[in-house]
């Protein structure tokens, strides 16, 4: 089931939360919501999902106009940051609360619950209540939860925004996994762009209430439309104007490029960071072990730098935007 | 919307128009039935007394109630539980009940204890050291209640830390939990203050109820509008109810806002 | 907890000082009231408990308080609701009226219903010296109780939750029954539990308002204050002792109550 957000708009106060802000999520896929806190990206899931009304706009799920309907009609499955567990009711009856409330024959429940409670590793633990679950736990029990009622789009706010690193790691691997197997339409809001890279189909970048860009994770991070959603995806540094990433300079002995001094190395596993001075412009370049032993880099040691990557580096200022949320915002200007 | 108006109307109904009628009435003929009331030496006495008996028992509840909450939430010891539940108990039990245990106990005739008091001179019953009997045991819990959660949730770690610097037992309350528990004692004694002014049922049996000597401010009230006296009963009321809606005021002001 | 298994001797004076203390106050007090009543025997006791007069206050005492809290467990959650949920002018002044009948001494607090339902009624309404008054001051003194316990878990119920609940699917009315009542309850039924306790003891509230007419409006605490007026210590014990169980029972039933949630978490 497709969803398509329609040129939204929503304040709380004197707080711009969404400003014109169109979206398309096509069927299947697994789209990510990515931006700093504050953003608007959560604002943006819950309009989807019913939970707030948008002040103008509007939203179609499967191409049926959806923004007035009530939540408990859109069939969504929303899983929230802090689990929003049913805390009185056992890991079954949590999960098995939206077939009740639907009057689903008794077998039916038992099995699709049993079902579910499979496919997140959680059948050992049916009769615990969720204070008795570790915080992992309790997310996948959500996920079963929304997933009970066969939703028409699976939605997740900051789902693993709560959990240790580890966890986080491994659940979104499971997410990635667990999306192949079930193929329901899914959108989840992150901050972290190295879980929206590495997860997501389709990746929206949300900031300041509008939408930077939107595409597949490789072409955001090669070709990022404007020199915030280039910051946002991974780290940069400036070599002359351009604005390029570390690991895509060049560090040459033979004088080609900017000429410059290496100020300060330092190891992080595999990785070497060199500091180089440019001029007085400090650039941080990465570099493999191998190539760091090959050029011989010390402090000291001159060097000339050279941009490597594909396609042109993001210059601010001459880049456009390139979704239609953007675009149009441009005109909102002139209406404050 | 349907909910707020249903609120309303209750509360207007069942406090704030009554309440109001009492101030009201107390200002019907002036300040004039306010002043006569002050001008009236039992009135005055009786507040008097009540004034002294509340600070006392005030006093006393305070230290003990920081006390006990330090007992129950520092230390382990046996029996914990069982204090912890029959602190409590107090807040439920009549007031009527209570002066006729204090009664059954250190009555001067035939109780357990007060007969040997009096032979030593001490008079409790029908005297002073019976009506803050009666007053600290009707408002015993109250610091406890407020003092007791704020403890638990700040936990012991910063005391800890003071005596590793070397505070002595002494230096660690007075300079670490004292002041983190300030507010909550402030506002249980404020409440004790509140509940104290006002006892009746349990002062009204231990005082013997003598006028200009064991007779307290709200006994007096009911003998003056007993005594078809109510302009007097109704001014005195007023300075009870405003006693206790100053306390309430105070709380709600000095108390400090969640997580600031 | 790592703190002072063993009491050190500072404390160990502490708890033997307040334990004296609190043993001389209240322990012997109430023990004294409830040997009183054995001293007589079971059948002085009953004899106490059975006369009609008695009966019938205690009676009335009973069923008014249950009356009362039945009230208060609808109206004091209601409350609750709007004082956390709800947003208008004038709020904070609600969220102060609601500890008046608190801090209010409660013969003020009679006086204060008399004014506007005793005789001298502006309205017209006088209830005055019927059990409809006894109902009224109960309503009055007891009006906190549910209140205060059920604002402070709904202020810090999960919101989410009723969230969660309406994207599976359910109404307002069933995300209320399943998901808000359950996690309420234990707080509703603390509430209930105290104002309970608190409607069979009153005492203060009634005196002017109720006309303490024997069979008819005479509650319990009153009957043994004339018990205790006549002499009669050991009838006023028996009486005594009943209120004493009743508010033991209420106690034990909020300790039961606060340990299933602590065990929820």
């Amino acid at each position: 089931m497709s969803i398509q957000v329609r040129a939204v708009r929503k304040r709380f106060g004197a707080f711009t939360a969404l400003d014109d802000v169109s979206v398309d999520v096509p069927t299947g896929g697994l789209t990510a919501l990515l931006g700093p806190s504050g953003g608007g990206k959560s604002t943006l899931l819950r309009v989807i999902a019913g939970l707030e009304t948008p002040d103008g706009g509007e939203v179609l799920i499967d191409g049926l106009p959806a923004t007035h309907l009530p939540v408990r009609e859109r069939d969504v499955g929303f899983v929230f940051q802090h689990y929003a567990a049913f805390k009185h009711l056992t890991v079954y009856r949590n999960v098995a609360f939206g077939l009740e409330i639907r009057r689903r024959p008794a077998g039916e429940i038992r099995d699709r619950v049993g079902e579910l409670l499979r496919l997140v590793r959680l059948e050992q633990f049916a009769d615990r209540l969720p204070a008795q679950l570790s915080g992992g736990q309790r997310q996948r029990m959500a996920l079963a939860r929304a997933l009970a009622v066969e939703p028409r789009v699976l939605l997740l706010d900051e789902p693993f925004g709560a959990l240790d690193a580890q966890v986080r790691k491994e659940l979104r691997e499971w997410l990635r996994r667990l999306h192949d197997e079930v193929r329901v339409t899914t959108v989840f809001v992150t901050h972290d762009q190295e879980e929206a890279l590495e997860v997501a189909d389709e990746i929206v970048v949300v900031n300041q209430g509008r939408v930077e860009q939107t595409g597949p994770p490789d072409e955001l991070y090669d070709r990022p439309a404007t020199e915030f959603v280039m910051r946002f995806l991974g780290p940069t540094t400036r070599l002359g104007d351009a604005l390029v990433r570390p690991h895509d300079i060049d560090v040459r002995l033979d004088g080609v490029g900017v000429p410059g001094r290496v100020d300060r190395l330092s190891r992080v596993g595999f990785e070497v960071r060199a500091h180089v001075d440019c001029d007085g412009q400090q650039v941080m370049v990465t570099l493999d072990r191998t190539r760091a032993a090959a050029l011989d880099l010390a402090p000291g040691r001159a060097v000339s730098l050279v941009a490597t990557s594909i396609g042109d580096p993001a210059r601010p200022g001459t880049t456009r935007p390139i979704s239609a949320g953007t675009g149009a915002s441009g005109a909102a200007e002139f209406h404050p | 919307m349907v909910k707020r108006v249903i609120v309303v109307v209750y509360l207007g109904l069942l406090v704030l128009w009554p309440v109001g009628l009492v101030v009201a009435n107390s200002f019907a003929d002036g300040a004039d039935a306010l002043v006569a009331a002050l001008s009236d030496p039992v009135v005055v006495n009786a507040l008097w007394l009540t004034v002294q008996v509340a600070v006392v028992s005030v006093v006393i509840n305070t230290v003990f109630g920081i006390g006990v909450s330090l007992l129950l939430v520092r230390h382990r010891f046996p029996g914990r539980w069982l204090l912890s539940v029959l602190i409590d108990l107090p807040l439920s039990v009549s007031p009527v009940v209570v002066g006729l245990a204090i009664v059954l106990v250190y009555g001067g005739v035939d109780g357990w204890f007060g007969p040997t008091l009096e032979a030593g001179g001490l008079q409790v019953v029908f005297a002073a050291p019976g009506m803050v009997m009666a007053t600290v045991f009707v408002a015993l819990p109250l610091v406890i209640r407020e003092v007791v959660p704020v403890l638990r949730e700040i936990g012991d770690e910063q005391e800890q830390a003071a005596r590793t610097l070397g505070a002595t037992g002494w230096q660690v309350f007075a300079r670490i939990t004292l002041p983190a528990i300030r507010w909550a004692v402030v506002y249980g004694v404020v409440l004790s203050l509140a509940r104290s002014l006002g006892e009746f049922g349990a002062v009204k049996i231990v005082s013997g109820n003598l006028i200009n000597r064991t007779q307290t401010a709200t006994l007096v009230v009911e003998q003056k509008y007993q005594d078809f006296e109510q302009t007097t009963a109704y001014a005195t009321a007023f300075l009870l109810a405003f006693a206790a809606v100053l306390c309430l005021v105070v709380v709600s002001v000095i108390r400090p806002k969640e997580g600031s | 907890m790592s703190v002072a298994v063993r009491l050190g001797r500072g404390p160990a004076l502490g708890l033997g000082l307040a334990t004296l203390w609190f043993s001389l106050l209240v322990l012997i007090p109430l023990t004294a009231v409830l040997v009183e009543t054995a001293a007589g025997g079971w059948g002085a006791f009953w004899r106490a408990v059975a006369d009609e007069q008695t009966f019938a206050a205690i009676r009335l005492t009973v069923v008014h308080s249950l009356l009362v809290t039945l009230v208060n467990v609808l109206i004091g959650t209601l409350i609750a609701w709007v004082l956390v949920r709800d947003d208008f002018p004038g709020k904070r002044v609600l969220d102060v009226v609601i500890d008046v009948p608190f801090a209010l001494p409660t013969i003020v607090a009679g006086l204060v219903l008399l004014a506007l339902y005793g005789p001298r009624s502006p309205i017209g309404v006088d209830v005055a010296n019927t059990r409809t008054a006894v109902f009224l001051a109960l309503l009055f003194v007891t009006l906190p109780f549910v209140v205060r316990t059920v604002q402070p878990v709904l202020a810090e119920l999960d919101r989410e939750a009723e969230e969660a609940a309406a994207t599976l699917g359910a109404s307002r009315l069933a995300t209320f029954r399943r998901i808000v009542l359950p996690a309420l309850a234990p707080a509703i039924a603390a509430g209930a539990a105290m104002s309970f306790a608190r409607g069979i003891s009153e005492y203060g509230s009634l005196v002017l308002l109720s006309g303490n007419l024997p069979m008819r409006t005479e509650v319990a605490s009153v009957r043994i204050l004339s018990h205790i007026e006549n002499g009669d210590l050991a009838a006023a014990s028996a009486v005594a002792a009943v209120l004493l169980v009743v508010a033991l029972a209420a106690i034990t039933a909020l300790d039961l109550i606060q340990r299933r949630v602590a065990r929820r978490g």
